[in-house]
């Protein structure tokens, strides 16, 4: 099934409240160069396209640059890596988040039980830890909140390591919105949010991969 | 689906006037024979007919070759022990005669091949023509306590109580019959959905929703097919009724090979746990567990809280308790000052001081229920726990085998504990009646020694005595998710 590029992925998802960062999409590595200006270092930036799905595996992420020499590098970097396959590609330059904790959530459509929507503890190890928890689409508010509580991994939704507690309000509204997004677009056939990350105890997706039908 | 859901053909399997079982046998290794035997011996309250080919007399019944010599308008239920290829004929033969249920006992249908699936197909269009409840086929039978029917092809006839039962599998119909009859907390019905060619345990469940003798569904499922109607359609009766569902197969359908980290980590089991998590099942893990879960549903009220009080007579009783419950959504109660002072006044000064109330072997005639009762009425409690009966009813025994019976005083002594037990047990019924809130006993001798007088009066009361207090607490934490599921939805 094709995938949306991860700006076309946030901009669907993001019509249904699902948080993102402020992102630029940009063709040059003048204009990402500018972009990162305009957010303020240090930034992330990344190869966009609509053929790319899994950027981390290919190396088109560069984390933590913190200065327009290193942005100006990185942009081209990504630029020449780019393959024919690839199609039309961009740059999307993003502020460098930091966040020890992470949590992953998104769409699947079930062969049994159709669209459900997910929450788990995020992070490398996801699929080994597995601490997840699904519901059918639609959900209603009590429902988000009681997928929080099914997570066992409690602890790390508390105040950790000098941060704040999950914003577990915030956290319902992003699972609700991918639940609105899952019931709406019958063309969803799955999202990810990976990492969803929680920075100063809001929950923030800094990648989105959409898959379509 | 073909099914008909009218709660009147529900009844007539359930509640029939008379039963019909086609094709009695005198050969008692056979379903027609087993059948009959079950029918006849439990005391069912109906007319009992029967078909033999030969018409042959069975166990006393005298049979007939042809159903059109049986009376008209008697029978409701069809017990079907004949061979596939006879049922088309038979089942119009029964129609004609204001039969409205068959269950079909014979095998030979969509478990055996092609052929037999087409059968099955027919016979399922058949009965939904003739207006007939189709219950199986290739199914163990069906049991109702309350009017003595027990028309099924196995052991055992579990005592009558609130329980229903549907399940995708025979034997843990038995299974669950047994704990029943082990436990004393009966059931209103029990179906085996065989098959399940017309209807399946999701129209069971439904009937159980409206059977005014049903008050908690019980469950055993191995394949739920359409997974969204069924999660819909049991949310609807998880709305009315406690549902309580075993599932067999959880770790077949393992992680499945997706694009998304969403999809990897999607197996059958998340899946089907969180829709039954938002639909307000109960999900037991274990047959176990499904039954005491279910019983428990059966026979305590909901709390209407997480506040668990311990009330134990030895010390590390206690202890494994408090542990149990850390690992649920209970939590131990903290005794407010009053409840404390109160409890001081009862018991020595080694008491625990603390929730598991440890009376320290401390307890004179009246202690226990006295502890109970302010425990379970105090407004920061939402449930009690005691554990620690029959004890001495334990030591009574051994006294009463020994050689020094009935001597040197250990009549009236075990006269005392023996009397004491049973009043726990009452006591432990009746606070719980006064108060509204569950009392909970636990104690290992409800498995090792369940004549011991402090067990069997639980029994006596229609509630079960836990064989653990970490069973206890598993039940508990399902009654305290229910209530919690209710009440943030407004449904109760």
């Amino acid at each position: 099934m094709p995938t949306l590029s991860e700006a076309a992925s946030k901009e669907l998802l993001g019509a249904f409240g699902v948080p993102f960062p402020p992102e630029h999409r940009v063709a040059t590595a003048e204009a990402a160069i500018g972009a990162a200006d305009a957010l303020g270092y240090p930034v992330v930036v990344k190869l966009g396209g609509d053929g790319i799905a899994h950027k981390t595996e290919r190396g088109l992420v560069r984390l933590g640059l913190g200065s327009p020499q290193q942005v100006r590098d990185a942009a081209g970097d990504l630029l020449a890596a780019a393959a024919p396959e690839d199609g039309e590609v961009h740059l999307l330059v993003a502020p460098m988040l930091r966040a020890t904790r992470e949590l992953i959530a998104g769409l699947h459509d079930d062969p049994q039980f159709g669209m459900t929507v997910m929450l788990g503890v995020g992070g490398i190890l996801a699929e080994a830890v597995a601490d997840v928890s699904f519901r059918l689409v639609p959900i209603d508010r009590t429902d988000a909140e009681e997928m929080i509580d099914d997570l066992a991994l409690q602890a790390l939704l508390g105040p950790l390591r000098g941060e704040p507690a999950v914003d577990r309000a915030a956290l319902t509204g992003v699972l609700l919105g991918l639940s609105e997004a899952g019931a709406a677009r019958a063309d969803v056939a799955s999202a990810d949010l990976n990492p969803l990350l929680v920075v100063d105890g809001r929950p923030v997706a800094v990648d989105a991969l959409v898959e379509v039908r | 689906m073909a099914a008909d859901r009218g709660t009147e053909r529900f009844r007539a399997l359930f509640e029939p006037r008379g039963v019909l079982v086609a094709g009695a046998s005198t050969h008692p290794g056979k379903f027609g024979f087993v059948s009959l035997h079950n029918i006849l011996a439990c005391g069912y309250r109906g007319k009992v007919f029967a078909t033999n080919r030969d018409g042959a007399e069975v166990l006393g019944v005298r049979t007939v070759a042809d159903v059109a010599d049986l009376p008209d308008g008697e029978i409701d239920l069809v017990f079907v022990c004949t061979p596939a290829a006879a049922n088309p004929d038979l089942l119009r033969a029964c129609a004609k005669k204001g039969i409205t249920a068959a269950f079909i006992a014979s095998a030979g249908y969509g478990e055996a091949g092609e052929e037999g699936l087409a059968a099955q197909d027919e016979l399922v269009a058949l009965a939904d023509e003739l207006g007939v409840l189709l219950a199986g086929p290739n199914g163990q039978g069906v049991v109702s306590p309350p009017v003595g029917l027990c028309a099924q092809i196995v052991a055992p006839f579990p005592p009558a109580g609130h329980i229903g039962i549907a399940s995708q599998s025979g034997n843990f119909v038995s299974s669950f019959e047994n704990y029943a009859q082990l436990t004393g907390v009966g059931v209103s019905r029990a179906v085996s959905a065989g098959n399940a060619a017309a209807v399946g345990v999701p129209d069971y469940l439904e009937y159980f929703a409206d059977d005014p003798e049903t008050s908690v569904a019980l469950a055993y499922v191995e394949s739920v097919g359409d997974g969204r109607a069924f999660a819909e359609r049991l949310r609807a009766v998880a709305e009315r009724i406690p549902v309580v569902v075993v599932k067999g197969g959880a770790t077949v359908g393992g992680q499945r090979a997706a694009a998304s980290h969403t999809g990897a980590l999607a197996s059958d089991d998340r899946v089907f746990d969180g829709a039954m998590r938002q639909a307000g099942v109960s999900r037991a893990a274990t047959v176990e567990q499904g039954f005491e879960v279910a019983a428990s549903f059966a026979s305590q009220p909901l709390p209407r809280g997480n506040r668990v009080v311990v009330v134990t007579s030895v010390g590390g009783w206690g202890v494994v308790a408090a542990d149990a419950i850390a690992g649920t959504d209970l939590a131990l109660a903290a005794l407010a000052p009053e409840l404390m002072e109160a409890v001081d006044a009862l018991l020595p000064p080694r008491w625990s001081r603390n929730n598991p109330i440890d009376m320290a072997g401390g307890e004179t005639r009246d202690t226990v229920p006295e502890i109970l009762r302010l425990a379970a009425e105090h407004p920061d409690v939402d449930a009690v726990l005691f554990l620690g009966m029959g004890i001495q009813s334990n030591q009574a025994e051994l006294m009463r085998a020994g050689p020094f019976w009935p001597d040197h005083g250990l009549e009236r002594i075990v006269a005392f504990h023996e009397r004491q037990d049973a009043r726990y047990a009452e006591a432990a019924a009746e606070i719980g009646e006064a108060t509204g809130k569950p009392v909970l006993v636990a104690t290992e001798l409800a498995v090792t020694s369940p004549d011991n007088p402090g067990p069997s009066g639980v029994r006596a009361t229609g509630r079960l005595c836990y064989p653990s207090a970490n069973r206890a607490i598993v039940a508990l934490d399902h009654l305290w998710r229910r209530s919690r599921w209710l009440a943030r939805r407004g449904l109760t």
